[in-house]
């Protein structure tokens, strides 16, 4: 025998896991990934991180809001404390259509779905509508966390191309036909058409309703994504496509982006029929979402000025957006950017030939973090560009940001001339698939 | 004296006595059993390496497993509040388990000796020898183990040069496949498996986001086998080797996904064989003057050819690393051999 040769019998291996055989196929897809390590580094101060969405929540008034949770649980703690309805709090579903009206929506507190933020939401239409190999057909790019959970339903996500008026009606037809041409089921249509995440864009009002006579002609429901709507720079609020379609729309809200996502409080809109499957699913999920969270969104309504509160969000972000893109425009003039009219996020394509996802290292080592382009797309594609969060760091931190990332930048640029590389890495799309909270 | 390290043979050479389960160096049970506690231990954990998570995970793992002996520890990161912490509860010994840069460079230890603190493990000029794999890889090859064919290549070069002429120097001299990886760094960050020579260039910018200087080796074939070594005072001792069976790459995923490697320890190789991979492991800690605990990573070829590949002073901790594997595969107590090490010899 040669002397290395295995000795089989001495030793049995072990995967460090005695339940590796057990799981379901679709969990061999996770992955630990070196880009979701390096993102624990962005959470240190000396990092400038324009990865994360986190609202900066240090613009709530948290001492109102202090006493009118110490008076929720002074005056209604075993309420709040307690289970609740699995459809949610009846008080705040009446109160999310103040929210709502506000975009043009119109519709009953039993329309109103309850979810554990949006993100629950995105899970419950999924896992209601959606067999193994459904297409879902999504903007490309996406938002990251809408194709994680397609992906963990086995949804097979198909792209369709936004420009800076949104989705692209043509386009959508075109993929639409071609998918029905080879027999191929679409169930949904997932867009966020404010502020898009992470693309920055809105969709038009003039493309709304092109957009809905097209799912409607194919026979697909339309999910729509709207944490952002109400955090336009302008003040102006477009109408939602809920608004324009009572049966073909599902709207997916949330206070985590004009209040607080701590309380984990989003909803559902949805037609009646669909309504019952969402609560059936929630209440086999989570049972209830939390009362206390609940009432004290109700509370926080109720006793706060929360309008006056999201005109104070929009014109601080505005001015972070102004950083940013000012930034953008005098360290950065070789990658173009979209100039978002609200929301969170610019979408910038690098100059050519780097790689959003290697270059990723470099960047936290020179102390400044974004988001991978690849992170948003299904395919593989998206190395080209990175999204910039100007929500949370002040516009000096954004400033030093893009100065920082700028640096990174041109040390790439030098390096692919060097070796001429400009074709992308394989494609491997998983890297940032369930994306941490501060990715949301 | 019975169930400790096999004082008999420092070499390590042969397997050490087993303590067998639950049980401890018998001095170190001792002090716990007669409520001495040992004092105060402080771990560092995290920094601001590209391995900040897994240094994280490697120190939350450590400080469990030393509090459940008795001993009273902090956990810190290496930030701002940290020297005024030290010097406010002046601990019996600091611990670094921060994985890449400061933490294995030996510029946090050289820190903590400025400051007069005792801490486990290799001192500076030690550490920045082995974290420099072409220079661990240099000196090891002065003590006499093999290690693949290697060059090592800075950023700066490639842009004087050019890239071609280098890479075609680099092809004409040694074979298909080859390693990228940065010189400095762990956990399989920025390393790439080269298979043609048209993939060579891509691996060379990823290696390049994770440091300025890059090693390419030949990538050999054989059995992974990683050897961790301990010395609690009576000199370095291998315990049983971890044989690695991946499919495709021992990359990141594969170290930190639990699943998708397979490991057997001991490995399943004759043990004449392993008492030899024990030497190496042994004689690299020996050669590059590491104390306390190191691992050593090796590829063992079909001809029984070791090579090395490199070392680790701050070796991971985490629940899938290769040391408490090790450990628990030599019948060690994790926590009691933890107390162990954060009570044995210390540098300054």
């Amino acid at each position: 025998m040669n002397d290395s040769t295995p000795d089989t019998s001495s030793s049995t291996g072990t995967r460090l896991d005695p339940w590796f055989g057990a799981y379901a196929e679709r969990a061999h897809g996770m992955r630990a990934s070196e880009i979701r390590a390096l993102f624990a580094v962005a959470n240190r101060p000396e990092v400038v991180s324009l990865a994360g969405g986190m609202p900066f929540l240090d613009g709530l008034p948290l001492e109102t809001i202090s006493e009118t949770m110490a008076r929720l649980i002074a005056t209604k703690g075993t309420s709040a404390l307690q289970y609740g309805s699995g459809q949610g709090h009846e008080e705040l579903r009446e109160r999310i259509l103040d929210v709502v009206r506000l975009e043009g929506i119109e519709c009953h507190p039993d329309d109103v779905v309850v979810t554990t933020g949006s993100q629950q939401a995105l899970d419950l239409v999924t896992r209601i509508f959606i067999d193994p190999g459904d297409v879902v057909v999504a903007e490309a790019p996406s938002y990251v966390g809408a194709l994680g959970v397609f992906r963990s339903y086995q949804a097979e996500v198909v792209h369709v191309p936004l420009d800076e008026h949104g989705l692209v009606p043509e386009a959508l037809e075109t993929t639409l036909a071609d998918l029905a041409r080879t027999g191929r089921r679409v169930k949904l249509l997932y867009t966020v058409p404010n502020f898009h995440n992470p693309a920055g864009v809105t969709l038009s009002a003039e493309r709304r309703p092109r957009v809905l006579e097209i799912a409607r002609r194919y026979g697909v429901l339309v999910i729509e994504d709207n944490p952002y709507g109400l955090l336009g720079f302008d003040g102006q609020t477009l109408p939602a496509l809920r608004s324009l379609d009572d049966d073909g729309v599902l709207y997916l809200g949330s206070f985590s982006k004009t209040f607080a996502p701590g309380l984990r409080v989003g909803w559902v809109i949805a037609p009646h029929a669909v309504r019952e499957k969402l609560v059936l699913a929630s209440e086999s999920a989570i049972l209830c979402p939390s009362n206390a969270s609940q009432m004290a969104i109700s509370s926080y309504l109720d006793t706060c000025d929360w309008k006056a509160q999201i005109k104070q969000f929009r014109e601080l972000y505005r001015e972070r957006r102004d950083a940013m893109i000012g930034a953008l425009a005098e360290h950065l003039p070789a990658a173009s950017w979209t100039v978002p009219d609200g929301g969170f996020y610019t979408w910038v394509r690098l100059p050519p030939g780097l790689d959003a996802r290697s270059m990723l290292p470099r960047a936290v080592t020179a102390r400044v973090a974004y988001v991978p382009g690849t992170a948003f797309y299904a395919d593989g594609t998206g190395s080209d560009h990175v999204r910039l969060s100007f929500c949370y760091p002040t516009p000096d931190r954004i400033r030093e940001g893009v100065r920082r990332l700028s640096g990174v930048v041109n040390s790439e640029r030098e390096l692919v001339e060097i070796f001429g590389t400009d074709s992308e890495l394989d494609p491997d799309l998983t890297d940032v698939e369930n994306p941490g909270p501060d990715l949301a | 004296m019975e169930n400790s390290i096999d004082h008999a043979n420092p070499t390590g050479s042969t397997p050490p006595v087993s303590p067998g389960p639950g049980s401890a160096r018998q001095d170190d049970e001792d002090l716990h059993r007669a409520g001495g506690g040992g004092g105060r231990v402080v771990i560092l954990a995290g920094g601001l390496s590209h391995e900040r998570d897994v240094s994280l995970r490697s120190g939350r793992r450590v400080a469990e497993s030393l509090r459940s002996t008795g001993l009273e520890v902090d956990l810190h990161d290496l930030d701002a509040d940290l020297l005024p912490f030290l010097d406010q509860v002046r601990p019996d010994v600091v611990w670094p388990l921060l994985h890449g840069a400061s933490g294995e460079d030996g510029s946090v230890r050289d820190v903590l000796g400025l400051l007069g603190l005792d801490y486990v493990g290799t001192g500076p000029r030690e550490c920045r020898a082995a974290w420099s794999k072409p220079v661990a890889k240099a000196t090891v090859i002065g003590a006499g183990l093999r290690t693949p064919e290697y060059v090592t290549l800075p950023q700066s070069l490639f842009r004087e040069l050019g890239a071609q002429p280098v890479l075609d120097a680099v092809l004409a001299r040694l074979s298909l496949p080859l390693v990228v990886k940065p010189t400095h760094g762990g956990s399989a960050l920025g390393v790439t498996l080269v298979r043609r020579a048209d993939q060579l260039p891509r691996a060379m910018v990823d290696c390049f986001a994770y440091g300025d200087v890059a090693l390419i080796e030949e990538a050999v074939e054989g059995t992974e086998l990683a050897v961790s070594v301990v010395d609690t005072g009576d000199g370095p001792v291998a315990l049983p080797p971890v044989e690695i069976v991946t499919e495709g790459p021992y990359d990141y995923d594969a170290r930190y996904n639990p699943g998708r490697t397979e490991y057997f320890a001991p490995a399943r190789i004759d043990p004449a064989v392993l008492d030899r991979v024990r030497d190496a492991a042994v004689t690299a800690h020996r050669s590059l003057g590491l104390r306390a605990l190191s691992r050593t990573d090796v590829i063992l070829e079909k001809d029984g050819t070791i090579q090395f590949l490199e070392v680790n002073v701050a070796p991971g901790m985490t629940e899938t690393s290769l040391f408490p594997q090790a450990a628990r595969a030599g019948g060690y107590d994790l926590a009691s051999l933890y107390r162990a090490i954060a009570l044995g010899p210390r540098h300054r």
